[in-house]
């Protein structure tokens, strides 16, 4: 056993000096290299494609990066995460091990994880190594260093904030009416039938709001913090499915068929098919009445007991093509400069990654002078936040959700 | 000349048979449990195991099956009533004119587009809101109903108007005068004698096209998503989710799926020869009985009621679109937008350049190569005499009627396999695989009904082939030649999946852009976007109409 202990532990420092010799990996140290390095490489930057605002701002880096770098930025539009590490994998598959053909990925949560055990991510940590972490806020915000409690290890680099927050429309909704936790939720969808849903999972969204729902019912809450432990899961989900059998039965459309994601909740919110909606950016609604989506009677709430929160992040596949400038364009993405603009619902409005006890003065101002808009709730009132459960746990829970509600019985 | 044809023929079946056979082989390793770079060795049935305990899968298959199955019954019963009732008649030549651009509107435009009118926030109810005095959307579950409805409309609408041409296509071939006589003289209604002289001879030139229209639409992945049921979605949606999980273990499932859907579409396409066989023997019985049919004046009209329908639906979701994509705030029960704006057009278009520019030289090239082969091919016939029957046709329709799904993820592995940077001449050869079917299926039949007399009469002053063909043939058929392009052109651009997975996402054309910004489900930029995927094809059959009758303008009977 220790013989098969010692050979295991040879043969990975075997395997991680081999992966040193092979590629030569950019030295974090010497970071002017990089620089020089970088000029003229093109990054391919895979990132969901489906919101313009996102788009718009990514472009802006695009312009920025061949400004400042000589290094072009091209945004490959995914309609789902998934497929970029889709990508690396065949890549894997047909022995593609360098000039990889994803340079960069937007990333978090069971994506990240997936990658990371099947070692499809560029070693070892870099992200704690950028210029700009100086200002990240690791200390207060712990989902920059844990991505759903797999620690990140430096393996992706955060790029910004999320909380989920629930809109309404105030002129369809009585304010005072409105549910302030999960179980008024319930008794809320029950008074108005048909005018509350969520988007099926493993749609990102829905699969938040079933963990929501789970933080607050489990017995333990203290559970979700490690892997799903096989022996009690049936019991542990059983107050989530109790809770959904009831909301399906007065959801929308009784429950036989969900929203796709968030804007598609947020047209029906328009369309006045939904009352209540959600979103895990709280300037989403402040942005939609901007681009004539909502009306300007949408307002946010929170439930003040908590809501879920976590951080997106970049990471670099172990085969991209443009290393260095991957490396530089990450660094930018956390400048506060590309974080202020983040934050600026005008453009995405975002919640920053970083600490504003960090930064040079004038870059606190300007983040504080934001127009956060009439919807977006101020960060002080966002109440606390919950921790992404272990990301075992989004799985199982998927698993089951399909098993019980989309088997088609 | 004839070794030119000759080997046009050569490349053309390998075009079509070794894509295929390779993706094929890509995708069956895996799901019988070998794909080594993910921990696969081992030959086995694993995956069918977990593949056959996921939930739903049933449900899915029969829903796959049935789609399949009803589209195509419900589209060619449409088509063969209308062109029964009205071949011959100036109310067919009036409608092939309206019709054939919905040939250009691709499948998922025309799904958001009917998604938009029937929905229950959907124009349909804004019109009836202020009459039954609804304030509020009606919770019904429509579109996404379980049994698939909406999504067999949606498929409808689409595959109607391409039985419908492929049909006009192979209409020339029959004697339709003298037949209506005779029918009309024993005293058959218009449809029955129809269907009793001529609909045997006619369905077997068009029978491949029908199982092309059963193979898409038992595997189509865009119209399910938008119109289809989700819980459980069909065979296909499930198929993409799961090759698309992070969990790569579902890549096994996935490959697994991929077999089943091939079966299932195997099945469809088995169900439908028995099928075609019981309606034949139908048929016979009804001819012996002397069934005459007299009075079909009602069923006539229907039909053209129906085929008006289809069109103005699509023509009416077109039209939601446009408005859509310059729509501010538009809310239930609103008829038109509180304000308009042009902001979606104005940001879409700077970055619409790239993709559109991939869109035209991947179309260009894809369909120049196969109208050159396709030319090829069809001379290499007249020289030999023999058109290689039926066997031959299979093999053409054979991209058609596999299931897209079931061998592009093989060949993408394959791309990558091979290291080739040669991304662009790539993604030209996987959408050739695609376009070549469609162009020789629209050029073959105009090619063999033109008059060989006229070519054995310059071949008799001594002319050489080669001049025969420059100087008679291909002049005289310009105008079948600039539709087939223009076919192919339109195919080109509506590829979606071939063009992810070979152009690796760098790739971008129109309609990548246009599903991946559809995930975010904004109306505005769906308008916008299906749009500019409807107007390229569309430019190409106005090019193909227009350009023949500017070449003869001083050839009077050269004009149609």
């Amino acid at each position: 056993m220790r013989l098969m202990k010692k050979l295991l532990a040879a043969s990975v420092i075997a395997g991680a000096s081999c992966l040193k010799a092979a590629a030569a990996d950019p030295d974090l140290e010497d970071w002017p290299a990089i620089e020089t390095a970088a000029a003229g490489q093109t990054v391919y930057f895979n990132a969901w494609g489906g919101s313009e605002n996102i788009n718009a701002y990514i472009e802006w880096v695009s312009a920025q990066m061949q400004e400042r770098h000589d290094v072009t930025v091209v945004q490959v539009k995914l309609d789902d995460t998934a497929s970029a590490v889709s990508k690396v994998v065949a890549e894997k598959a047909a022995g593609k091990d360098e000039n990889g053909s994803v340079d960069l990925i937007w990333i978090n949560g069971e994506n990240f994880v997936s990658m990371k055990k099947q070692d499809l991510l560029l070693s070892p940590g870099w992200a704690t190594s950028l210029p700009n972490w100086r200002y990240v806020d690791a200390e207060n915000q712990p989902t920059i260093l844990t991505d759903f409690t797999e620690p990140t290890d430096g393996l992706e680099s955060p790029w910004g904030g999320a909380k989920m927050v629930f809109f309404y429309d105030s002129a369809r909704t009585d304010p005072g009416s409105l549910p302030d936790n999960a179980a008024q939720l319930l008794d809320w969808a029950k008074q108005h039938p048909g005018r509350f849903s969520y988007p099926a999972p493993p749609d990102f969204i829905g699969s938040s709001f079933l963990k929501q729902v789970l933080s607050e019912l489990i017995d333990d809450p203290s559970k979700l913090d490690d892997p799903v432990d096989e022996k009690t899961f049936e019991r542990d989900v059983e107050p989530l499915f109790a809770y959904l059998d009831q909301l399906h039965d007065v959801a929308w459309r009784s429950g036989r068929a969900f929203p796709q994601n968030y804007p598609d909740m947020k047209q029906k919110l328009a369309d006045g098919e939904l009352d209540i909606i959600f979103a895990f950016n709280p300037a989403e609604a402040s942005a939609g009445i901007e681009a004539g989506e909502l009306p300007d009677t949408v307002r946010s709430f929170i439930f003040s007991g908590g809501t879920l929160g976590n951080t997106h992040f970049v990471a670099i596949p172990y085969n991209a093509n443009a290393r260095e400038a991957a490396l530089l364009t990450a660094n930018f993405l956390l400048s506060p400069e590309a974080q202020l603009r983040k934050q600026d619902p005008a453009y995405w409005g975002d919640p920053t990654v970083l600490a504003m006890d960090k930064l040079p003065e004038e870059n606190r101002t300007a983040f504080q002078s934001l127009d956060l808009g009439v919807a977006t709730l101020p960060p002080d009132q966002l109440g606390p936040v919950i921790a992404e459960p272990h990301a075992s746990w989004m799985d199982r829970i998927e698993t089951e959700w399909r098993r019980r509600y989309a088997s088609g019985n | 000349m004839a070794r030119l044809a000759g080997s046009a023929v050569a490349v053309t079946l390998a075009l079509l048979v070794l894509p295929i056979t390779f993706g094929l082989l890509g995708t069956l390793l895996p799901a019988f449990g070998y794909l080594p770079a993910l921990g696969g060795h081992s030959f086995g049935l694993d995956a069918f195991a977990s593949l056959f305990a996921a939930p739903g899968l049933i449900d899915a298959t029969i829903l796959s099956f049935m789609t399949g199955l009803v589209t195509t019954a419900l589209s060619l019963a449409a088509t063969l009533l209308f062109i029964a009732g009205f071949a011959g008649t100036p109310t067919l030549s009036r409608l092939q004119h309206l019709l054939s651009p919905l040939l250009a509107v691709p499948h998922a435009a025309a799904a958001f587009g009917l998604a938009f009118l029937i929905a229950p926030s959907g124009y349909l109810v804004r019109l009836a809101a202020p009459v039954l005095g609804i304030a509020r959307p009606p919770d019904i579950l429509i579109p996404h109903d379980p049994m698939g409805l909406a999504m067999i409309a949606g498929l409808v609408l689409k595959e109607t108007p391409f039985l419908f041409l492929v049909t006009l296509a192979a209409l020339p071939q029959i004697d339709l005068v003298p037949a209506r006589r005779l029918a009309a003289s024993f005293g058959y209604g218009r449809i029955a004698g129809f269907i009793y002289l001529l609909w045997p001879a006619l369905y077997r030139q068009i029978r491949f096209a029908v199982y092309a229209v059963i193979a898409y639409s038992t595997s189509v992945v865009d119209v399910a998503l938008i119109l289809g049921p989700n819980l459980p979605g069909t065979l296909a949606t499930r198929l993409v989710q799961w090759m698309s999980d992070p969990d790569l273990t579902f890549r096994f499932m996935a490959s697994a799926g991929a077999v089943v859907q091939l079966a299932v579409t195997l099945a469809a396409l088995v169900v439908w020869y028995a099928l075609e066989r019981c309606c034949a023997a139908l048929l016979r019985l009804s001819r012996d009985r002397g069934c005459r049919f007299a009075r079909d004046a009602a069923l006539r009209q229907f039909s053209a009621v129906v085929i008006g329908i289809l069109g103005s639906t699509v023509f009416a979701g077109l039209i939601l679109l446009a408005v859509w994509s310059v729509a501010g705030l538009w809310q239930f029960p609103d008829l038109l937008p509180r304000d308009f704006t042009i902001r979606s057009w104005t940001r879409a278009l700077p970055r619409m350049i790239d993709p559109l520019i991939t869109t035209l030289v991947t179309g260009f090239f894809s369909t120049l190569i196969a109208i050159l082969l396709t030319v090829g091919c069809l001379e290499r016939e007249n020289q030999t005499g023999r058109t290689g029957g039926e066997r031959s046709l299979f093999v053409l329709y054979l991209p058609l009627i596999v299931p897209q799904i079931t061998f592009v993820f093989g060949l993408q592995l394959l791309f990558i396999g091979s290291g080739s940077q040669h991304r662009y001449a790539a993604l030209v050869l996987v959408h050739l695989v695609f376009v070549l079917p469609y162009v020789f299926l629209s050029l073959a039949d105009p090619w063999r009904a033109l008059d060989r007399r006229y070519e054995i009469i310059a071949a008799a002053l001594g002319r050489s082939r080669l001049i025969v063909l420059f100087t008679i043939r291909l002049p005289m058929l310009i105008r079948p030649i600039l539709t087939a392009s223009a076919v192919g052109f339109a195919v080109s651009v509506g590829q979606y999946l071939p063009t992810l997975l070979i152009g690796e996402g760098r790739l971008q054309t129109i309609t990548t852009e246009a599903v991946a910004l559809a995930s975010g489900n904004n109306r505005r930029v769906i308008g916008v976007y299906a749009l500019l995927q409807t107007l390229l094809p569309l430019i190409a059959f106005s090019l193909a109409a227009f350009l023949p009758a500017l070449l003869h303008r001083n050839r009077r009977d050269m004009r149609v």
